[in-house]
């Protein structure tokens, strides 16, 4: 049977009813799916071993920041992906940058292991189960978390740069460094 | 298999082991990577990868450029087939504003990518070669690589880092000289070629070398996230050519080889294997190359001719637009992977309609996949370790990003 976008969602609600906060397609054509921190190991696992879904291979895992969008400053979207059917899922997850806790997904697929590590190591994004989150790419003693969008690209504290003469005044009112 | 039992008995040994820094800079694993083993004698124990050496921030450089200055990032991902990176992220973008390319500009984009991936096979493949003491076939396909640059060359201007095409199309079309070029390389290379596999593919100190060396099975490669080449000598068919077709690939006829053991031996025959089915994708592709315009109609993102800058109005403004990248970008987020030199390369792009992405992150299959290193080489010698390592394909610049 077609593994289509309602037959996803039905199945989901039926299972795990309450559990997909919102959803739309995105521009790309793949499904969106958002639910929260506390469903998200549940769901991951559901979407994983249902033989219906068999979302089986987790494609890329990244956090993102919204430092304006209060109480969901810091996200995590997963990407995932049923090879035999060849459907894609992306599944977000928003959370308060003041608890920046997530459960791991390393449980689930090992490959989730560095993918977490980095994602810790540029968002602070803490996966809670995890074996072995230390920094990944950045140096262990680095004390800001990179990508962030508070982290300036550049030396904040150098004088000989006027940014407005090097086009680098952010869009509509979003200030970069 | 013999090596993978050697430590069941012996996991009790602490104390006894041996710890070796491999890397970060060592003459043997071509790159900059770093292991600390820990041996007993000469076999592996177990190893604790350190990456992020030539870490660049390209997410957050990806950040504060736009558009079209994002192009030369992607060139030092995987530098061994920067075109297809180049030309990977370029579709994502197309894929955002919604542009439509010509067949040709599709073909022609076919053609390098395939060129692209036969360097990268061939590296990887010649290198192998070196790790277990055959030089001379590193030597002679070196010469076939740089023939592939010097087409390369002929298109963008720049052999390694290429930056080859726009967001819409190529550049320019194929000049003269680069449809002599790639003539001749049809011709002669895959006589060459083969000479090469004859000296390898049967060769018994090679296959001694290579069978059974850095095995993983299908089940934990793709629980590791494997793909690409790597994934497919564990015998798990996935292409993201075939799977998700891009760029036209749907109209070229080719195989997807498989192997069965995932072991180094395999991972050199399916990438063998690939390179003869790249060539026949680019003979497919050249022969019936449309005739048309190599670029699509995206006054936005895509350069006006010159000529047109310094006499036409329109032209002018476009120019300037596009060098600032002042040019308007639908909201929306999208993913486009490729089939790159080591698998699925992602990029998955959100615009806030801003100049730059708001968030760009890339899935690096290097990265993705290097974690399994320490699993498939415990139990290992150190020289099996070292052509684990070069037959996965790790390049230091994908995988630290």
């Amino acid at each position: 049977m077609e593994l289509t976008n309602e037959h996803i969602l039905a199945r989901i609600e039926q299972r795990l009813p309450g559990s997909v906060v919102a959803n739309d397609v995105a521009r790309d054509g793949i499904l969106n799916i958002e639910t929260t921190r506390e469903q998200v190991a549940d769901l991951l696992q559901f979407l994983r071993d249902d033989e219906y879904l068999n979302y089986h291979f987790l494609t890329s895992l990244c956090g993102i920041h919204y430092p304006d969008s209060a109480g969901r400053e810091l996200g995590v979207i997963y990407h995932l992906h049923n090879w035999p059917q060849n459907r894609r899922l992306r599944l977000k997850i928003f959370f308060p940058v003041a608890d920046p806790h997530v459960p791991t997904a390393t449980t689930l697929w090992p490959t989730a292991n560095w993918m977490e590590r980095q994602e810790y190591d540029f968002f602070g994004i803490i996966f809670t189960g995890h074996p072995d989150l230390r920094r990944i790419l950045n140096v262990d003693d680095l004390d800001v978390f990179p990508m962030r969008k508070e982290y300036r690209l550049e030396d904040g504290t150098r004088t000989d740069k006027d940014d407005r003469f090097f086009g680098r005044q952010g869009h509509e009112g979003r200030e970069f460094d | 298999m013999q090596v993978q039992s050697y430590f069941s008995s012996l996991d009790n040994i602490d104390g006894e082991l041996a710890t070796l820094n491999l890397g970060p800079t060592h003459p043997a694993t071509h790159g900059v990577f770093q292991n600390v083993l820990k041996m007993d004698g000469e076999r592996i124990h177990s190893a604790e990868p350190t990456i992020g050496y030539i870490h660049r921030a390209f997410e957050k450089l990806a950040e504060h450029r736009p558009y079209n200055q994002i192009t030369p990032i992607t060139d030092r991902l995987n530098y061994c087939s920067s075109p297809i990176n180049n030309m990977g992220w370029h579709m994502t973008v197309e894929k955002l504003i919604g542009a439509e390319l010509p067949k040709r500009a599709q073909y022609m984009r076919v053609i390098i990518m395939e060129l692209s991936r036969i360097a990268d096979h061939l590296v990887c493949n010649a290198v192998i070669g070196v790790d277990t003491g055959a030089l001379t076939g590193f030597t002679y396909m070196f010469q076939e690589r740089e023939r592939i640059y010097e087409m390369f060359e002929e298109v963008c201007g720049s052999r390694l880092t290429t930056n080859i095409g726009r967001i819409g199309g190529m550049e320019r079309d194929f000049t003269p000289a680069f449809h002599a070029k790639l003539k001749d390389f049809m011709k002669t290379f895959p006589a060459r070629f083969e000479e090469f596999n004859d000296m390898l593919e049967r060769n018994r100190i090679f296959m001694d070398r290579c069978v059974g060396a850095g095995p993983i099975s299908a089940e934990r490669a793709m629980a590791y996230g494997f793909t690409g080449p790597n994934l497919r000598a564990a015998g798990v068919d996935y292409d993201v050519r075939v799977m998700n077709p891009y760029s036209s690939y749907e109209d070229f006829d080719f195989i997807v080889p498989v192997g069965k053991d995932g072991d180094t031996y395999d991972r050199f025959l399916v990438r063998q294997e690939e390179i003869r089915q790249s060539m026949r994708i680019i003979e497919q592709a050249y022969k019936n190359l449309p005739e048309g315009n190599y670029h699509a109609d995206v006054p936005d993102f895509y350069l006006p001719d010159k000529p047109d800058v310094y006499t036409k109005m329109e032209a002018l403004i476009y120019h300037f637009k596009v060098v600032m990248g002042e040019t308007p970008v639908p909201v929306g987020e999208v993913y486009h992977c490729v089939e790159g030199g080591n698998g699925e390369l992602g990029f998955y792009l959100i615009s806030d309609g801003g100049r730059q992405p708001y968030r760009l992150h890339f899935r690096r299959p290097c990265f993705i996949y290097y974690q399994a290193y320490p699993e498939m080489i415990k139990g290992a010698m150190l020289s099996d370790a070292i052509l684990a390592m070069s037959s996965m394909n790790v390049i230091a610049g994908e995988l630290d990003a």
